[in-house]
């Protein structure tokens, strides 16, 4: 589904992210794990066109990002709070999103009645707007705007940080269900090592811009990350 | 420990977002403060010999006034005088005694820019009186009092805050009084003068406003000790949310999406809804043109034809996409096509456009030919200058803090040699062709000429469209990168 040739991005003459290839085939559940300025944004960034590579390229479904805009239609993301639109409520939110994904008010409700739980009665019909939420609730509507209009490609940066611990799990849930689905392809970045093997089929760690591990997810996959992010 | 916070002042100031700029900019502002001072400065001295001039007694006058002076002050300050109290917050759990931290910040407020304006009026005035042999004592005394009464407004301004409603009394008030002293109905003045008289020729009336004034410092100090936790005096107030659906704007399609956002922006945000207040102004621009004593050239009339219906679009039109600089990742990852996007902010400021239009039909008072004249101007509006503030749009790089209502006057950042040259052909070219039209026939040809220019405009809109977008795709991730830092 995601292919990525010989990427590399550079500020200043500083490599920031070197990776020569990488495939994420279509269906896997893919998890980033790696320390604060390892790389993991600025891939997630390139991926969504939003920074330029220096050098190399991306193809999500055989469409290379920065010169086509064809993969926005099938691909859905959320990086951080500037993907949300702070004077709308969360249910105005939702429908933008819908309207833009070709999806009625009709089959938002559909959706988002299926996560009543993971919004945990703080999000809907609440009188508030996006900006007036805690980072945790804006961190759920976040997350659930992105499976409006049934993406192909789903990507989430950090999406366990600032959630409880009811959240994490209900979060882990919906990811894994989604995982179960051959067409969705998920990435996933994460600090947390146990939450991220515990959604994801494959995970990659980075380290200082490159590719240090690679490996499907088995029983001992945790204690080997565990043992190369150890002091 | 005063130190401490004296140093953590200095820091945020000299690091505050205005000092931020370039020098040329810095020497500019610097021009401006010495301009104003020195305007002030004159005004103080020269208050005493103009009103002698006019044979007035300049004392009795100044203190027949000053109720309005200082009603104007406190509506001003309740306007624009904001309290510090963010700044408070890291202070709380500091080894800070609270009645330090509270002092402080009162002490703070009293060195603010709009109790230190006063001195530039009140000590030179104050300064002639003695220079023309007033008494010494007294015009120390009275100049005591009025000090306190200013540290009273700003005080009083602490202790209203946050109580939108009174403004609006206040206002009415102030409004009714200077009105029914205008048509000589009631003379507040007549009731206050003697006061003010006193504090100059009384020797213990000055102590009436200085008691008043400690005692409001001790309420003030009560009052904010007693709230400086982060859920009383210092919580951040948050709005009651409603949601709109604005289903009638369904029919438009993807216009429609963006219309309705872009009509919740403006409603809901401090920033947009002072802009938007701006361009109402803009509508009372032509009355400097064509009232009947005005002695500008004919040919500036265009001008003001093109202002008065172009409010909205140079106020709002200006900052697009800058409104949308918050979330513009977002809407860069979105399936939003950039004709779908500027297509709607373009009809936004169609709107926007013949709402003034048609609000400025007052202007029919004057006649026939100057409603024509501004109706030109919103041909010519609509036409090139929608389009023109659109390509502008995609060199002005600044990001707008949407909850902040300064600013609203434009950002001096975006001001760059791209966005200055767009707006020559927005004004000139349109004077251009009117004296063109002028010159050859009838200034009737000119204003043809420039609606001309506006339905040229409107049929290569497509043609202009397709340029636009692609100078936005090209500009993309600078503009991302701009908008991710905040100001």
């Amino acid at each position: 589904m995601i292919q990525v040739n010989n990427l590399s991005k550079e500020y200043n003459g500083t490599t920031v992210l070197n990776i020569e290839s990488l495939e994420i085939p279509k269906g896997q559940s893919f998890g980033l794990v790696g320390n604060n300025g390892a790389g993991k944004t600025t891939f997630f960034s390139l991926l969504l066109d939003l920074i330029q590579p220096t050098t190399g390229s991306i193809l999500n479904n055989e469409v290379q990002v920065n010169t086509s805009e064809n993969w926005k239609p099938f691909t859905a993301s959320f990086l951080d709070e500037s993907f949300l639109i702070g004077y709308l409520t969360p249910e105005e939110y939702f429908y933008f999103i819908g309207d833009l994904r070709g999806q009625n008010k009709a089959d938002v409700d559909v959706l988002l009645a299926q996560h009543e739980e993971f919004f945990n009665g703080e999000i809907l019909k609440n009188k508030k707007y996006l900006r007036d939420l805690s980072k945790g609730n804006q961190k759920k509507v976040g997350i659930i705007a992105t499976l409006i209009g049934n993406p192909e490609v789903i990507i989430l940066d950090e999406p366990f940080a600032n959630l409880d611990p009811t959240t994490v799990n209900r979060l882990k849930k919906i990811i894994k269900d989604l995982s179960e689905n051959p067409n969705v392809t998920i990435l996933v970045s994460s600090h947390d090592l146990q939450h991220t093997v515990d959604v994801c089929d494959r995970i990659v760690a980075l380290n200082k811009g490159e590719l240090v591990k690679d490996m499907p997810t088995t029983k001992e996959t945790l204690q080997e990350l565990e043992l190369f992010f150890a002091v | 420990m005063i130190a401490k916070f004296i140093y953590l002042e200095w820091k945020s100031f000299t690091r505050s977002a205005s000092f931020a700029q370039n020098l040329a900019l810095k020497i500019l502002m610097g021009f401006l403060v010495l301009y104003f001072t020195v305007l002030f400065l004159a005004l103080g001295v020269g208050t005493f010999y103009i009103l002698e001039e006019m044979h007035l007694n300049p004392l009795a006058t100044v203190n027949k006034f000053l109720i309005y002076y200082f009603g104007m002050d406190l509506i001003v300050r309740l306007l624009l005088q904001a309290i510090p109290v963010m700044n408070i917050r890291p202070l709380l759990i500091m080894p800070f005694k609270r009645e330090t931290i509270v002092h402080f910040s009162l002490g703070k407020t009293a060195l603010s820019f709009f109790n230190l304006v006063h001195a530039f009026f009140f000590l030179p005035f104050c300064a002639v009186l003695i220079y023309e042999g007033f008494d010494v004592l007294s015009v120390l005394l009275w100049l005591t009092a009025l000090y306190s009464i200013v540290f009273i407004n700003n005080f009083l301004n602490i202790l209203l805050n946050n109580k939108d409603s009174l403004l609006g009394i206040f206002i009415v008030v102030t409004v009714v009084l200077a009105g029914c002293q205008y048509y000589k109905l009631f003379d507040i003045t007549a009731y206050v003068y003697p006061f003010f008289e006193a504090l100059f020729h009384t020797r213990w009336v000055f102590a009436i406003p200085v008691l008043v004034l400690a005692g409001l410092y001790y309420w003030t100090y009560n009052y904010l000790k007693g709230d400086l936790y982060l859920d009383a005096g210092l919580s951040v107030k948050n709005d009651i949310a409603k949601t709109e659906n604005l289903t009638w704007l369904n029919q438009f399609g993807t216009l429609g999406t963006f219309l309705k956002n872009d009509i919740k922006l403006i409603k809901r945000n401090k920033r947009s809804k002072t802009t938007v207040g701006m361009s109402v102004m803009f509508l009372f621009y032509g009355l400097i043109f064509f009232n009947s004593h005005s002695n500008q050239p004919p040919v500036m009339q265009i001008f003001a034809g093109i202002f008065v219906s172009g409010g909205f679009l140079f106020t709002f039109g200006q900052f697009v996409p800058s409104w949308d600089s918050s979330y513009y990742q977002l809407m860069m990852t979105q399936n939003i096509p950039y004709r779908g996007y500027l297509n709607s902010k373009w009809w936004l400021i169609v709107i926007g456009t013949v709402i003034s239009t048609i609000l400025a039909s007052f202007y029919l008072y004057f006649g026939w030919y100057v409603y024509l004249t501004i109706v030109a101007g919103a041909v010519y509006n609509i036409g090139v200058n929608s389009h023109l503030v659109l390509l502008g749009g995609a060199y002005t790089k600044t990001p707008i803090d949407l909850s902040m209502s300064k600013g609203a006057f434009g950002d001096k950042k975006s001001f760059n040699v791209n966005t200055m040259l767009l707006s020559l052909p927005k004004l000139l070219l349109p004077v251009f062709l009117y004296w063109l039209g002028s010159y050859i026939m009838s200034p009737k040809l000119g204003l043809a000429f420039v609606a001309l220019a506006g339905v040229l405009g409107f049929m290569f809109r497509n043609t202009v469209f397709l340029l636009i977008e692609k100078i936005y795709k090209k500009e993309k991730y600078k503009t991302i990168e701009a908008y991710k830092q905040k100001s």
